[in-house]
This record gives C-alpha cells, sequence and structure tokens, in this order.
C-alpha cells in the first residue's frame, strides 16, 4: 500500500484557528438561520457538529466555504476573511475539502478525472502529477482498481469515498463534511466512516456535520450541538455523552441513542 | 495507516442462475401474431383493411415511381410510358445540386457537401479526441464560407450564383454551427445572476420566439439596408444567414436552458466547493452533460432549421425550392410538378429522416450510460 500523504497539512507556528466564526447571523428572508454562532477551530481539530434536522447545522458549514453567505458577523478561514472578494473566496475554496450528502461526483467524467481535472484546472498541476497524486489518494480509499471507471458504474459508499478522495486531491488545509453517511444503505456507512477516521488520524481538521454519534465519541476532539440556529453546547465527546448539559441536548440524546442509529 | 478491510461482505453459497425459458420459433412466431395482430374481432379487422390496402397501394405506387417511370431523356416527348416522368430532375440535376456556381468550380462544392457530411461520423465515432471535433465543429463554417465564396486564392463566386442544394447545405449548416454556440450564451445570460444580462437575453429570446421567421427574412432583406450608408450592402446571402442564425440561436437556447435547470444543484456546488470559477463550472462540468442530454432535441432542431431554409425563397434566394420552382414554370416542362416536387420532398425526408434516427439512436445511447 502506498503511504502518500493524505495532504500536506501545514503545522502552524503559532496556535491561529483554521476557522475562526464570529457572532455570525444568516437568514433565509425572513427566517433566522444561523443565531450569533461563534467558533474556533485549532489546526488539527476534529469537530463534530449535531442537531435536530433544521438546527442550522448544514448552512453553518456551508458557510465556511460559501456556499451560503452570511450576512453578519465574520468568517476567517486559515487566516483570510470571507466577503465578496472573489479571487480571495476562489484560494480558499482551494483549500478547503468538502463532502457531500449526496456525493456530486461529476457523472460525465471517470473516477480518475474527477480527481485529477480540479487539480490541473484549479491548482495548475501538471497531468502526470495530478494523476499519480490522484491514484494514490484512490489507493487510500481503496478505489484504485475502480480509477477508471464511471460514478453511475459504483455503489453509494464507493462512490462517497471516491468523493473523499477527490477531495483531498486538492491538498486541503481543512475538510468539511456535510452529513457524509445520511444517505447512504447501512451496509455501506462503516466503508466510509473508516476513511474518515483514517483521516482524523493523519492529523486533518475536520468539521463534519453528522448524526454518528459513535464516530464522534472516537474522533472528536469537540462535539458540537446545534437547535434552531444556535450552538446549544459543546464539550469533549465523553462530557458530551455522559454528562450533558443542556436538558435540549439531553433530549436530543434520548432519542438520537434510542433508535440506536449509532451505538457503534 | 492503510484501511482495514472489514467492510468485504461474507460470500455465501447460493443457488445457481437459471436461463429464461425458451420457445421454439414457430410457435413465438404463431403467439405473436396472435397477440399482436388478431387479438380481437375488431382488431383483426384493422390488420387485414391495413393488409389490404398496403396491397393494393404500395405496387401501384412503386410502379409509378420506378417502374413504367422515364429517367432517360431529352424531352417531355421522351416520357411515353405511363409512371413519372422525372425528366426535368435528371436534366436539370446540376441545377438542382448546384445551382449557377461555375461549372469549374463545382469541385469546391463537393469538397464542401463532403466536410459537411464528415460532422455525423465524427460525431459517431468515440474514439477520436473530443477537442479534434470541437475544432473541426468551430472551423467548418469559416473554410466553407472561405471554400463557397471564394476570397484568398480562390476565385470569388458571386452570391448570385448560389442556388439549389447548395444553398440549403450552405445555409443549414453554417447556420446550424453558429446558432448552437449563441444559443449558450443566451440560455447562460437568461439564467446568469447579472440583471442587465438577464433582461437582454430574455428580451432577445422573447422578441425572436414571438415573430415568424418569415418577418425576420423580410426585415433582413429590406430593413438591414437601411441602417448602413448608401452603397453599402450587405450580402444576401449573409442577411438571410444571420437571420437564421438569430432565430434558431433563440430556440436552441430555450432547450438548453431546460437542461441548465434540469442539473442538480449538487454539480454546481461540488464544482463551486473544488474551486472551479464560473465559465470553468460552466465549460467543464454542467455543458458537457446539459449538452449531452439535449442533443437530442438539439438535432430536432437542426432539422427545423434545415427546413426553414427553404423560406429564404421569399425574399429572392434560390434554394433548392426556388429551383424547384422555376423548373416547374418552364415551358419545356409545364405539368411535371407532381415529379419535381417529389423529388424535392424525398431530398428532404431523406436527409431529415437519417437525423432524426441519428437523434433516436442518440437517445438511445444517453439511456444506456445512464443506467
Amino acid at each position: 500500500m502506498s503511504t502518500a500523504p493524505i495532504s500536506n497539512v501545514a503545522t502552524p507556528a503559532h496556535d491561529a484557528p483554521v476557522v475562526r466564526i464570529q457572532n455570525l447571523n444568516k437568514w433565509y428572508d425572513k427566517f433566522h438561520a444561523l443565531k450569533d454562532i461563534s467558533l474556533d477551530v485549532r489546526s488539527g481539530e476534529r469537530i463534530v457538529i449535531c442537531g435536530p434536522s433544521g438546527s442550522g447545522k448544514s448552512t453553518l458549514i456551508r458557510c465556511i466555504n460559501q456556499l451560503e453567505v452570511h450576512q453578519q458577523g465574520t468568517l476567517e478561514v486559515l487566516g483570510e476573511t470571507l466577503d465578496d472578494n472573489r479571487q480571495r473566496l476562489q484560494r480558499i475554496r482551494r483549500s478547503v475539502g468538502m463532502c457531500f450528502q449526496h456525493f456530486n461526483l461529476f457523472p460525465h467524467l471517470s473516477v480518475l478525472k474527477n480527481c485529477t481535472l480540479p487539480q490541473t484546472a484549479n491548482l495548475g498541476i501538471a497531468q502526470a502529477d495530478a494523476i499519480e497524486h490522484a491514484l494514490s489518494l484512490l489507493d487510500r480509499v481503496q478505489m484504485r482498481e475502480h480509477a477508471n471507471k464511471y460514478p453511475g458504474q459504483l455503489s453509494g459508499g464507493q462512490q462517497q469515498r471516491i468523493a473523499i478522495a477527490r477531495a483531498l486531491c486538492m491538498r486541503p488545509k481543512v475538510m468539511l463534511f456535510d452529513e457524509p453517511t445520511s444517505a447512504l444503505d447501512p451496509e455501506m456507512i462503516a466503508e466510509v466512516l473508516e476513511v474518515m477516521v483514517d483521516l482524523a488520524k493523519e492529523g486533518m481538521t475536520m468539521l463534519c456535520v453528522t448524526h454518528e454519534m459513535g464516530f464522534a465519541r472516537r474522533v472528536a476532539d469537540r462535539v458540537v450541538f446545534m437547535d434552531r440556529g444556535e450552538i446549544v453546547e459543546e464539550a469533549p465527546p465523553r462530557q458530551f455523552f455522559d454528562a450533558p448539559r443542556s436538558p435540549r441536548t439531553q433530549q436530543f440524546l434520548t432519542q438520537i441513542l434510542d433508535h440506536g442509529v449509532s451505538n457503534a | 495507516m492503510p484501511l482495514s478491510s472489514t467492510v468485504l461482505a461474507t460470500e455465501q453459497p447460493h443457488r445457481p442462475a437459471q436461463a429464461p425459458p425458451q420457445d421454439h420459433g414457430v410457435v413465438r412466431a404463431r403467439r405473436w401474431m396472435k397477440q399482436k395482430l388478431f387479438p380481437t374481432a375488431f382488431q383483426s379487422v384493422v390488420t387485414l383493411v391495413t393488409l389490404a390496402l398496403l396491397v393494393w397501394f404500395v405496387p401501384r405506387t412503386l410502379d409509378w415511381l420506378i417502374f413504367s417511370a422515364t429517367f432517360t431523356g431529352d424531352s417531355q416527348a421522351d416520357c411515353i410510358g405511363d409512371g413519372a416522368c422525372w425528366l426535368p430532375v435528371t436534366q436539370r440535376i446540376g441545377l438542382f445540386v448546384y445551382g449557377f456556381y461555375p461549372d469549374t468550380q463545382t469541385w469546391r462544392v463537393d469538397i464542401a457537401f463532403a466536410l459537411s457530411a464528415a460532422i455525423f461520423p465524427l460525431l459517431y465515432l468515440k474514439r477520436i479526441d473530443r477537442r479534434w471535433v470541437l475544432g473541426y465543429l468551430i472551423a467548418l463554417p469559416f473554410v466553407m464560407w472561405w471554400l463557397l465564396k471564394g476570397g484568398a486564392g480562390l476565385p470569388e463566386v458571386s452570391s448570385t450564383k448560389f442556388a439549389g442544394i447548395l444553398v440549403t447545405v450552405f445555409l443549414g449548416v453554417i447556420g446550424m454551427l453558429f446558432a448552437l454556440p449563441i444559443g449558450i450564451l443566451l440560455a447562460l445570460g437568461r439564467r446568469s445572476s447579472k440583471p442587465a444580462i438577464k433582461l437582454l437575453s430574455v428580451l432577445y429570446i422573447e422578441l425572436v420566439r414571438s415573430v415568424p421567421v418569415i418577418t425576420l427574412l423580410f426585415m433582413a432583406s429590406l430593413m438591414i439596408q437601411l441602417f448602413f450608408p448608401e452603397g453599402f450592402t450587405v450580402d444576401i446571402l449573409l442577411r438571410v444567414l444571420i437571420v437564421l442564425i438569430m432565430f434558431t440561436a433563440a430556440y436552441m437556447a430555450e432547450t438548453i436552458r431546460g437542461g441548465l435547470q434540469g442539473m442538480p444543484r449538487g454539480q454546481y456546488e461540488a464544482a463551486r466547493a473544488l474551486g472551479f470559477s464560473y465559465w470553468k463550472t460552466m465549460g467543464m462540468i454542467i455543458l458537457p452533460q446539459v449538452l449531452r442530454n439535449t442533443i437530442p432535441p438539439l438535432l430536432t432542431q437542426f432539422i427545423g432549421l434545415f427546413k426553414e431554409t427553404t423560406l429564404v425563397v421569399v425574399v429572392g434566394v434560390l434554394d433548392v425550392v426556388g429551383i424547384a420552382m422555376s423548373t416547374t414554370s418552364a415551358p419545356e416542362w409545364l405539368g411535371l410538378e407532381h415529379e419535381v416536387y417529389l423529388f424535392l420532398a424525398f431530398f428532404f425526408f431523406t436527409i431529415c429522416f437519417a437525423l432524426s434516427r441519428y437523434a433516436r439512436h442518440l437517445e438511445k445511447q444517453l439511456e444506456k450510460s445512464r443506467s
């Protein structure tokens, strides 16, 4: 097996946050989707964001690479402030990887091309180097043998692993996961979580919106609980699961754990 | 650390697959006839009537069209059989195909036809690099214009010499190849977030779509001249070409807009998240998918354009219909309208039918690649 580094995660000299969110507010028309959110993510930190549906957790991480535009507050990513400067935004997006609930692979491109095109088109990397890098990452997610297939020929779990490899191809400094296992058949969840655990062990800075509480317990440095657009509780996993302070957290945990969705 | 492979399912023995039951050929044929041709009394009557009509109609038609028809001869006096008299077509075939193009230069027309026909095998073959195909399609209208109109080494041919199938193909092919990119830009403009671009695109598309082509053609032949200083004339072929392009582009824009709307939002989001700029997102991610999905309706529009080229006859450009009209009114071929217009129908049917089969074939291919 190849041992190519999954990314060139820089270890910052000072402990500057990779993502700094301060008093972030967002509205959809009149609906107040994010209420005064503040959150710092340091390099190498793994954050799991959970909460009931409609709590704004997806909106929050989608603000980080401006797939959603916030209206108030400041958002700094890798030391740069997100505003309406297109060049800066594109620079930030190229170093922030993202995985979606529905994978969003490009169906008209082969698996390999899915991984090389973003590199050659957006990072100016030579074709040969892009292929080498892509193959080593596909190897890491055990998809190298499918490099010449098309996304439509693969299962959901396989597609999601490729989507992770594609994001990693951009050599991101931070990875965002937006419910990466929610659209998967139950038997495929494990293979995707496995890749994410490996990534966490590599020291990748990660923000994951997920309902996989087992995953949160295993890898998270901090668990953030959101409800109705605000952060209700923020704690290390042990404290979060064993001694949640807020009644809303307690209620949420009871609901989700009773269903046995995620007892890993 | 490499992944552990706990994800692999364990194999268990299961029953071997069996082939579906196969019937004998005769049994199958009999069942097909029973199910498809004679399922009920009413269906049986319909089948028999259809059959009778075919038996009565087909031999007579073929006899008139081919077996009793006259193909060789010099004048109408040679048509002595009971069948069709194809002499106005066979005698004037050069006029039908090349129009008034100078006899010594017709090889240029032949090359232009061959280059146009080459588009289809090019689109068909998957082994050829897409970039070459694209380059060919971009270069073709310019090469055709140069080849047929002359200049830069080739003797110039006046537009008044253009007539017949030459005009039809010239307008059809160049029109199509220009209309598509303009249609794409209009479709993108219509979905633009910039109000000015959006307004202009919507205005243009809606205006053009709400006016009959024939009106636009008259405007082109009469009004465009008003905007230019006296003595300066825009070539009549160029004028009708511009109208056909603008007209087809507006319709194509709507087809492509439909395709754009059908794209899942996730494709745009994934592209943006990976740092693709607007134009790269469109050019590399969105449009390749949209165009692939809209090839069948776009080809249908090309068939429409091809037939609409015949309208140029109203502004005095003699396309193949114009030649047919002049043939039927020539004294030596009077009274042979049936044959001449049947030939015309046959010409358009052959090309348009081939195109629509091609569109159907592409649709099937798409269905296959989607599953």
